[in-house]
């Protein structure tokens, strides 16, 4: 029952939405904005499957690589910079300029040195959004409770204990909600670097569609990658509450 | 569990020589000396913001003295020694909200080098002990504050240490609460033989509980006092504290801690 009516909170609005964009562009003449009707035949037609092996799993390869090397090198990067508080002083202006830098800016130069291929997406990717991650996880060991320390310090605890059950557990919060973050820019500069690099994948397809005046076929690749995005989302978010049910049940 | 090796031959267990502690320029504690031997329990009681918590962290090694040294069985702590366990002044704090309390329990026991399966029986063993054998699944912020108080207290046993620190333990939890936790940490140490150091301002918890009391005086804070106090092993909440022994004993700590000198009659009395 509870599960039913969650289901329905998180549904109405997009069922709303859909009627109505169904129902406003039924038997629509315009070029640019086909009825959604023949978008839904297209993304039937092309996305099951023939569009989903080309494109659409080169795509989620590399958002799935990028997006795990982010999270390691995140964390791993945070709980030492959050732990080493000199080196942490000393990396912080350039973590912040970095962290100010769109990672798409920095497109021409990755292509430069990494060409056009798997390893400048996955790179861009993976440096784009790392940021939110490493500083929250550099914020969430900081906040450690001091009394915790103490207890673990009086317990005996190694580093590493204190690692794994005092300052990763302190930062996990943090760490998901950078993650959320992380995965909307990851998303983002998934479609920007196929748009720009070598053919293929999810960016490319929408665009190339869009070169051959493909309208219809082009508005199923921005349906696909929006019902794509929310799905990784909803993955994480399952990923967070089975991690962080602690959390959850103690904030209410 | 682990009697102490020293319980039938008192032994000086805790030697604190000369003890002093600075932050800056303010004088916390001033030149400290105290005893503790296997199998007492000493209370330490002096008034809110005398340093007690900080007299409790420098024996405990988790912050270093400015003068003097402390000494366990006969080596000089620098950082907390295996044969002791603390229960901190901050239980809610002190308890990881992330672990249910039988976790908690079992990852203080990490450094004991117990394999897993042992770690877990002590962990248990422990909080039944504590009355908590029907709640290991628990969080601890789904516990009420004598339940975290207890969680914490199984956690110091299960480490079975030669002698526990207590900062206050029973300081935040309501009158009953608190005089079933006595009478628990009591029966504990009578059955466990080890040795209790417990720092309160509660002058009637420290004469109750203690088999000797400490008292300071106000900062920079010195030991004004030591009270021996012979009310037995067995101890009552009723029949204890109406002995007219347990009400001298009271007014002598007061005394001490207001910095009035000792009267005749407490001489006679202590
Ligand atoms: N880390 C620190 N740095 C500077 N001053 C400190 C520090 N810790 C404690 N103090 C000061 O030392 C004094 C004694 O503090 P402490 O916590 O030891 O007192 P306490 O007797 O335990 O008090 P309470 O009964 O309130 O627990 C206080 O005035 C406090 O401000
Ligand atoms: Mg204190």
């Amino acid at each position: 029952m509870k599960r039913v009516k969650l289901l329905a909170i998180e549904a109405w609005l997009p069922i709303v939405l859909v009627t109505v964009w169904l129902v406003a562009s039924a038997g629509s003449g315009s070029l640019y904005f086909p009825p959604l009707a023949d978008i839904l035949h297209e993304v039937r037609e092309l996305w099951i499957f023939d569009a989903t092996r080309d494109d659409l799993l080169p795509s989620l390869g590399r958002i799935g690589v990028g997006f795990c090397i982010a999270v390691v090198v995140g964390v791993v990067g945070g709980v030492l910079l959050g732990l080493l508080r000199p080196l942490e002083e000393a990396l912080r202006p350039l973590l912040e300029f970095l962290r100010a830098t769109p990672g798409v800016a920095l497109l021409p130069i990755a292509t430069l040195f990494l060409g056009i291929g798997d390893e400048m997406k996955i790179f861009l990717i993976a440096l784009a959004s790392v940021w939110p991650i490493l500083l929250n996880t550099i914020d969430g060991v900081r906040s450690a409770e001091p009394v915790l320390l103490q207890m673990a310090r009086s317990y005996r605890f190694s580093t590493a204990g204190k690692i794994r059950f005092i300052y990763i557990p302190n930062a996990a919060p943090g760490v998901f909600a950078g993650c959320r973050l992380a995965l909307a820019i990851a998303t983002v500069v998934m479609v920007v670097t196929e748009m720009v690099g070598s053919p293929g994948g999810i960016g490319w397809f929408i665009l190339d569609s869009q070169r051959s005046f493909n309208i219809v076929q082009m508005w199923s690749g921005i349906v696909v990658l929006g019902l794509v995005g929310y799905a990784l989302n909803l993955a994480l978010r399952l990923v967070e509450s089975r991690v962080l049910a602690w959390h959850h049940m103690k904030n209410g | 569990m682990n009697p102490s090796v020293n319980a039938g031959h008192p032994g000086v267990l805790l030697n604190v020589q000369g003890l002093s502690k600075k932050y800056g320029d303010r004088e916390i504690l001033r030149e400290l000396d105290l005893i503790v031997e296997s199998g007492e329990f000493v209370c330490i009681v002096g008034p809110s913001g005398a340093g007690k918590t900080t007299l409790l962290q420098c024996l405990s090694g988790l912050s270093a003295p400015t003068a003097g040294r402390v000494v366990l069985n006969g080596r000089e702590i620098h950082e907390t020694p295996p044969e002791m366990a603390i229960v901190f002044q901050d239980y809610s704090r002190s308890l990881m909200p992330w672990l249910s309390v039988l976790d908690n329990v079992t990852v203080a026991l990490r450094s004991t080098k117990l394999n897993k399966q042992a770690r877990h029986e002590r962990a248990v063993a422990a909080l039944t002990e504590v009355g908590l054998g029907d709640h290991l699944a628990l969080y601890p912020w789904q516990m009420s504050g004598g339940m975290q108080q207890r969680a914490a207290i199984a956690r110091a046993l299960a480490y079975q240490p030669e002698i526990v620190l207590m900062d206050e333990p029973f300081a935040s939890v309501d009158a009953q609460t608190r005089a079933d936790l006595e009478d628990l940490t009591l029966a504990l140490k009578n059955h466990l033989g080890i040795t209790v150091v417990l720092v309160t301002h509660d002058i009637d918890e420290a004469v109750y509980l203690a088999d000797r009391v400490v008292v300071l005086g106000n900062r920079p804070t010195q030991v004004v006092d030591i009270v021996e106090v012979e009310l037995g092993a067995q101890r009552d909440q009723i029949s204890t504290k109406a002995d007219p022994k347990f009400s001298s004993l009271r007014s002598r700590v007061y005394r001490g801690i207001r910095g009035e000198a000792p009267t005749a009659a407490d001489a006679v009395e202590g």
